[in-house]
């Protein structure tokens, strides 16, 4: 059975997945999924689509051989796929273009988005930006401290945002008040999920509008060196770049896929985002799928260097590749990212974000243990500009 | 017959509309929650809605929210819960308490063991917010194996499609959200919660209990005469919340508030 048909009639990717939602929201996402349905085959629709990725996102993104990080590693060839080099410095942006066009069809003119570390509340504004609709980011009053820069950002493109008091004050509770404005504000709202979580359709649109990268990347190695890599690798927060660069190789069995999570201070501590690798299946934020919880079903706060990765779920999609063995999950911890930022930035001249660091860091150790002539893609998901203040902190610089 | 059903067939013979206050439990401590289950029933309340605490509340206005806040400062689980309903069973074996919270306490707790569990505790109905019937196949065979009903919420953005298929699902009553919004919104518009009302009426013969937004005994009153139960939940748990931190005045307060309820209901 091919392992792309997925999810089913009913959003299910098999026990995960689903739409667990208040009732107020059913028939809502009844009409979304109704309109992504006929949207998705619609050759204006794609089109528009199509041409906002390259002449705003500025797409394809290069697929680029670290050829320096690789001779170092001294192992397999090591392919980066520039998502970094995007409009907004990430790859939410593939994810916001597509949703807004949605918003815009089904006639809704107000967005709201969550966001952690800003990135995907700086791509909802973007768009909102070009398109005119009203935009309200909700984002941890902790995150909203620790991300003064994205804030702003987001306030300059014309969004509000919202600073969120409750609970742990982080991405999940942002994400709670975005379902309690969406459940309030339903008649005009259009919520824009940044990752592949979420009740059905979402987990599938967002994959849809993100597996661009792995279409480009398939046919970017192809003409690099004629075959496909053997191994792809990305960070797991939510797990949207890595669903993206997966998806269009899952039927390609001989290609090996490896999901890295947060680790934190170490998947064996309680301090980690590490949902696949140390957690247990569960029901949040509208899914069933693997979380971060205690033996109560109450959701624990997680820790990672990296607000992107800083969350106890994980798309519904992830969990099922996982217990159906075709990907593997593996974590990083803060050190070894931040040791793989840095090697990255010295020897090849990207900066790339702390996310992505994690995707290297799982890189590092697969490459040298591999053949000269294999060959590994790594989701390069984002640049680390906005890093730039908590690699500095975390050396005892103030910047 | 069910607690719930033998319940409301009492209240439609005595023609009387039922009142149901919701309480978190373990709001603000653990010990507070039984004696104000039984002042509750004293003061006029016909059923029992027991919020289990959950740390992602999706559903939930900022009073309930930061009630769950409140009850998990002391680690309050689904088995406490369980633990105070079989505590309120012994002085009170007449009153039908309804659980409501949200599907992961259950989940991680396993259908099965909840079921068997909260049937021996003496709980009657089971009600989480993030649970359609569409995902509720499993769940609701096993509950009614153990004697729980299951109770849906309908909604306005509900088509009689759904309507339908959520009040086939359903025993006990369904549970009408009377706003688009949050627990403890302030916008409850009456007319249009008749006109909902009537709407569902053509599906089910459930008994229908409204909530959100019935904040006093006007509203309550208004909505008594066009539903079969109110439900009253933020007011209620903002006069403990009020009372936090003198817990001792937090029967009175509670329950002032729903003699005046019942007062306004019982006079029409």
């Amino acid at each position: 059975m091919s392992k792309t048909n997925l999810p089913d009639a009913s959003g299910h990717f098999g026990p995960y997945g689903g739409r667990f939602v208040a009732e107020t929201l059913m028939e809502p996402l009844d009409e979304l999924t109704a309109a992504y349905e006929k949207l998705k085959n619609d050759a204006t629709f794609q089109a528009e689509y199509d041409k906002d990725l390259a002449h705003y996102v500025g797409r394809p993104s290069p697929l680029y051989f670290a050829e320096r990080w690789s001779e170092l590693l001294g192992g397999a060839k090591v392919y980066l796929k520039r998502e970094d080099l995007n409009h907004t410095g990430a790859h939410k942006i593939n994810n916001t273009i597509g949703q807004a066009l949605l918003a815009k069809h089904l006639g809704k003119t107000r967005i709201i988005a969550e966001t952690g570390a800003g990135q995907h509340g700086v791509a909802s504004a973007t768009v909102a930006a070009r398109l005119g609709l009203e935009c309200v980011v909700y984002m941890g009053a902790e995150d909203v401290k620790r991300q003064a820069l994205n804030v702003y950002r987001m306030k300059l493109l014309g969004a509000e945002v919202v600073a969120v008091e409750s609970g742990s004050k982080t991405l999940k509770d942002a994400l709670n008040e975005a379902m309690r404005d969406w459940v309030t504000n339903v008649d005009n709202t259009f919520y824009i999920i940044g990752t592949v979580a979420g009740p059905h359709p979402y987990p599938q649109l967002v994959r849809d509008f993100q597996t661009i990268i792995g279409r480009e990347a398939k046919q970017q190695i192809l003409e690099a060196e004629g075959r496909l890599p053997d191994a792809l690798i990305a960070c797991v927060g939510g797990g949207s770049n890595a669903i993206g660069l997966f998806h269009p190789f899952i039927d390609d069995e001989a290609v090996a896929m490896y999901g890295v999570e947060g680790g934190g201070d170490g998947i064996d501590t309680p301090r980690h985002a590490a949902p696949l690798c140390a957690g247990r299946p569960g029901v949040l934020h509208g899914n069933r799928t693997y979380l971060v919880e205690d033996d109560d079903g109450q959701i624990i706060e997680t820790h990672s260097v990296s607000a992107g990765l800083d969350y106890p779920g994980v798309g519904p999609e992830h969990a099922w590749l996982k217990d159906s063995g075709r990907a593997n999950y593996v974590a990083a911890t803060d050190t070894e990212a931040l040791q793989a930022f840095h090697d990255l930035t010295r020897f090849e001249g990207i900066m790339p974000a702390l996310e992505s660091s994690h995707a290297l860091a799982y890189a590092a150790k697969l490459a040298p243990a591999m053949d000269k002539e294999k060959i590994i893609i790594v989701n390069l998901s984002g640049r680390g500009d906005k890093d730039i203040h908590t690699v500095a902190g975390l050396q005892g610089i103030k910047v | 017959m069910s607690r719930i059903a033998q319940r409301f067939a009492e209240l439609k013979s005595q023609k009387r509309k039922a009142l149901i206050p919701f309480v978190t439990a373990g709001d603000p401590n653990p010990t507070v929650t039984v004696p104000l289950l039984h002042a509750m029933v004293e003061a006029g309340a016909d059923l029992l809605e027991l919020g289990v605490p959950f740390s992602d509340p999706m559903a939930e206005g900022p009073v309930i929210q930061k009630a769950c806040e409140r009850a998990l400062a002391h680690h309050v689980s689904l088995h406490d819960v369980l633990d105070m309903v079989k505590e309120f069973r012994q002085r009170d074996t007449a009153t039908p308490i309804v659980l409501m919270g949200y599907m992961n306490p259950v989940e991680i707790m396993g259908y099965q063991a909840f079921a068997q569990a909260a049937a021996e505790a003496g709980v009657d109905g089971l009600l989480t917010v993030d649970m359609p019937p569409e995902e509720a196949g499993d769940l609701v065979a096993v509950l009614a194996e153990a004697d729980i009903d299951p109770i849906f919420l309908l909604a306005p953005t509900s088509i009689d499609e759904r309507i339908a298929k959520i009040c086939a699902a359903a025993s006990g009553f369904v549970y009408y959200v009377s706003l688009k919004g949050v627990t403890g919104a302030a916008n409850l518009d009456v007319a249009a919660v008749e006109h909902k009302v009537e709407q569902i009426r053509k599906h089910t013969d459930l008994p229908i209990g409204v909530g959100f937004g019935i904040r006093d005994a006007e509203t309550a009153r208004r909505v008594a005469a066009v539903a079969d139960a109110v439900v009253v939940g933020s007011a209620v748990v903002n006069r403990v919340a009020e009372n936090a931190e003198q817990p001792e005045k937090i029967n009175e307060a509670v329950t002032s508030l729903l003699r005046e309820m019942r007062n306004a209901m019982d006079k029409q």
